[in-house]
């Protein structure tokens, strides 16, 4: 009942604009990702021109592997918000990981992996039990976040029975050091600059023939054309910066790979449609046929995977696993980044790469101040002061779009 | 010419919650092109009945006949395969998705890897809303949010005929709408029938019924109270049905005794 190829109807809507398309947009109270990158934009600029030593190659590829372990866990945020939902295990999750992949590696331990194997045995650890939360959450319905406020509670304390009085375990393996630390030659650079290009282009040209071939209209063309100019060419600059210093750091294809595969699992798979569903209308989702407790606990297990995930490039950020892994401003900072890159707190509304955008702006600022001299307090107080400000600018769209709507 | 049989037809349907009777050896029949309106006081079984055949409760006793088959229906999986597709008042739509993402929500068209064929859904949702002339809507990728009451209740009702469903039921369609967006949902309804899907109504406002309804049926304190043709009945008759009616099954055989 799916294909045919029926003649072409006639397009019923109007050729908006870009400008008419964005004012619609901002009235709906869809904000999407304009505001943080707008914001991204300023603190950039404000610190290239205050700032001594900020805007250079050397601090470029700094903050990308700074920010690669918080961007991790921010993408599992995005989908546990997606779902309304809150997790405020990961952080300590993503400590355990670091610890048990530390283990794993500790030579004369007696549980030594080789290779690359203490990772993915420690990534599908965190998986499980992430996942083995979300079935608290989906199947006997504790409110999130008491069960992940246990898991908060419970994996730190498991960190530091560990780990005991032994102090931090050195991290020798070198795959969990190159996670963070590996930098591509100039050649390698440009050559994964040109594969992910070509990808990307193919991926809009298909898109375009699918829709010729079913009559379905292009909407924006114009907006289209420059992505697909635009989206390339930034990323050359990119390359090419890094290019400048050591090289594009494999910090920084990790964190782009991930945005690549979890926007696609989001938007163009069943499961991604599901999750949006069950967080705008959990009871419309339901009797659609869509097996909810399911789709919770994969997000809670997706949660797990990259908190996993971060914990390995943080544990690797300082070469072993310490018994304050986990700690920090390290969970709020990731919730942050979420909220800060445009994800609705109250569920689905929110895009993958609002955790790119939003732990960028935090790790810039951090960046910056740094250099500037200041405390941990004040940058603490700033970064307060953005999300204050982005889930104000959050609820205020969602108060709009309860206005347009009936 | 012989008539074929009914889509729906229920034969002395029964159902108790403990204690309370709640539908007593109901009949209700619906053919093909035809819309029954199913009217009551607050209290009369109709959405009890209606979840009878939805297969949300299970019967305790009496017989579903569907397309003259008689069947068991258990469950909501089972009632949309049979082709009997329920919008119910609160309407069931993901107020953050658009159009389309509504309108296969939990049977996306996909491929074998789960990846969503995005422009078959879009044709066919057009296709969909175009038969049923449904031009109010500016895009069909626009949020759901965005609509209005009468353009949600379009898009639940579309959903509803998208599936190749043979019956469709609408609880209280035009409950919480604007005078003019409730002609705009009667025009609706009333193509669903010549379309030839078996539409059932379910209303309060015998206004509405009188619009679209081919033949009414009246329950009262769940029990049959009445089965007019709308042609042939004033909506007196039908208030004094509900409110005072008494129970008026003959034997088994409503439809003749009216038609």
């Amino acid at each position: 009942m799916t294909t045919d190829a029926a003649p072409a109807f006639e397009v019923a809507e109007p050729v908006e604009s870009p400008a008419t398309r964005l004012l619609e947009n901002i009235k709906g109270g869809k904000l999407g990702s304009a505001p943080v990158m707008i914001g991204l934009t300023i603190i950039v600029i404000v610190f290239a021109f205050t700032a001594q030593n900020f805007f250079t190659a050397v601090n470029f590829n700094n903050i990308i592997t700074q920010m690669a372990g918080t961007t991790m866990l921010a993408y599992g945020v995005v989908f546990v918000l997606l779902l309304g939902e809150i997790d405020l295990s990961i952080a300590y999750l993503s400590g355990l990981t670091g610890v048990v992949v530390a283990e794993l590696q500790k030579s004369g331990s007696g549980h030594v992996l080789p290779g690359v194997l203490p990772i993915i045995v420690a990534v599908l650890l965190a998986t499980a039990l992430g996942a083995f939360q979300g079935s608290f959450v989906a199947l006997i319905g504790v409110p999130a976040f008491v069960v992940t406020l246990a898991g908060l509670l419970a994996w730190q304390g498991v960190i530091q029975v560990t780990l005991g009085a032994g102090g931090p375990i050195i991290i020798e393996n070198r795959w969990i050091n190159y996670t963070e630390s590996y930098f591509f030659s100039s050649a390698a650079g440009w050559l994964i600059w040109g594969l992910l290009s070509a990808a990307y282009l193919g991926s809009v040209g298909f898109g375009v023939m699918g829709k010729r071939r079913h009559g379905v209209p292009i909407r924006y063309p114009y907006l289209l054309a420059g992505k697909a100019i635009g989206v390339p060419a930034i990323a050359a600059l990119a390359v090419a910066i890094c290019n400048h210093d050591r090289g594009v750091p494999l910090a920084g294809l990790e964190i782009v790979m991930f945005l690549v595969f979890w926007t696609y699992v989001t938007k163009r798979t069943t499961f991604g449609r599901h999750v949006y569903a069950v967080g705008g209308n959990p009871e419309a989702a339901r009797r659609a046929g869509i097996n909810v407790p399911r789709i919770r606990i994969m997000v809670f297990g997706i949660s797990g995977l990259m908190a996993g995930v971060g914990g390995i490039l943080l544990a690797a950020n300082v070469r072993s696993a310490a018994p304050d892994q986990g700690g920090g401003t390290l969970l709020l900072d990731a919730i942050a980044a979420a909220v800060i890159g445009g994800t609705s707190l109250f569920g689905g509304r929110g895009e993958v790469r609002s955790a790119v955008l939003g732990a960028a702006v935090i790790s810039t600022i951090e960046n910056g101040l740094y250099i500037f001299g200041f405390q941990p307090g004040v940058i603490y107080i700033t970064t307060g002061c953005i999300l204050l400000f982005a889930v104000t600018l959050d609820t205020l769209a969602r108060r709009r779009q309860a206005k347009t709507g009936r | 010419m012989t008539a074929e049989p009914p889509v729906l037809e229920l034969r002395g349907i029964s159902k108790s919650f403990g204690s309370v009777q709640a539908l007593t050896d109901v009949d209700l029949e619906v053919r093909r092109g035809e819309v029954m309106a199913l009217v009551g006081d607050n209290g009369a079984g109709k959405s009890t009945l209606i979840k009878c055949v939805a297969g949300i409760h299970a019967v305790d006793e009496g017989e579903i006949y569907f397309e003259g088959n008689h069947v068991h229906i258990s469950g909501p999986k089972e009632a949309a395969n049979l082709g009997i597709e329920v919008v119910y008042q609160d309407l069931a739509l993901c107020d953050n998705l658009d159009v389309v993402q509504n309108m296969y929500l939990g049977r996306e068209a996909h491929s074998i890897i789960q990846v969503l064929r995005e422009p078959v859904m879009e044709q066919r949702t057009a296709e969909t809303l175009k038969s049923l002339r449904v031009t109010t809507i500016r895009s069909i990728r626009q949020q759901v949010a965005t609509l209005s009451g009468g353009q949600r209740q379009s898009v639940a009702v579309a959903r509803a005929v998208m599936w190749n469903s043979k019956l469709v039921i609408l609880d209280e369609p035009t409950a919480a709408l604007g005078v003019a967006q409730t002609e705009q949902v009667l025009a609706l309804v009333k193509r669903l029938g010549e379309q030839g899907l078996a539409v059932v109504l379910i209303s309060h406002n015998l206004h509405d019924v009188f619009a679209v309804a081919d033949r009414i049926t009246v329950l009262r304190l769940g029990r049959n109270a009445g089965l007019f043709t709308r042609t042939e009945v004033t909506e007196d008759e039908v208030v004094h049905a509900i409110t005072a009616g008494k129970a008026t099954k003959v034997s088994g055989i409503p439809s003749t005794a009216t038609s």
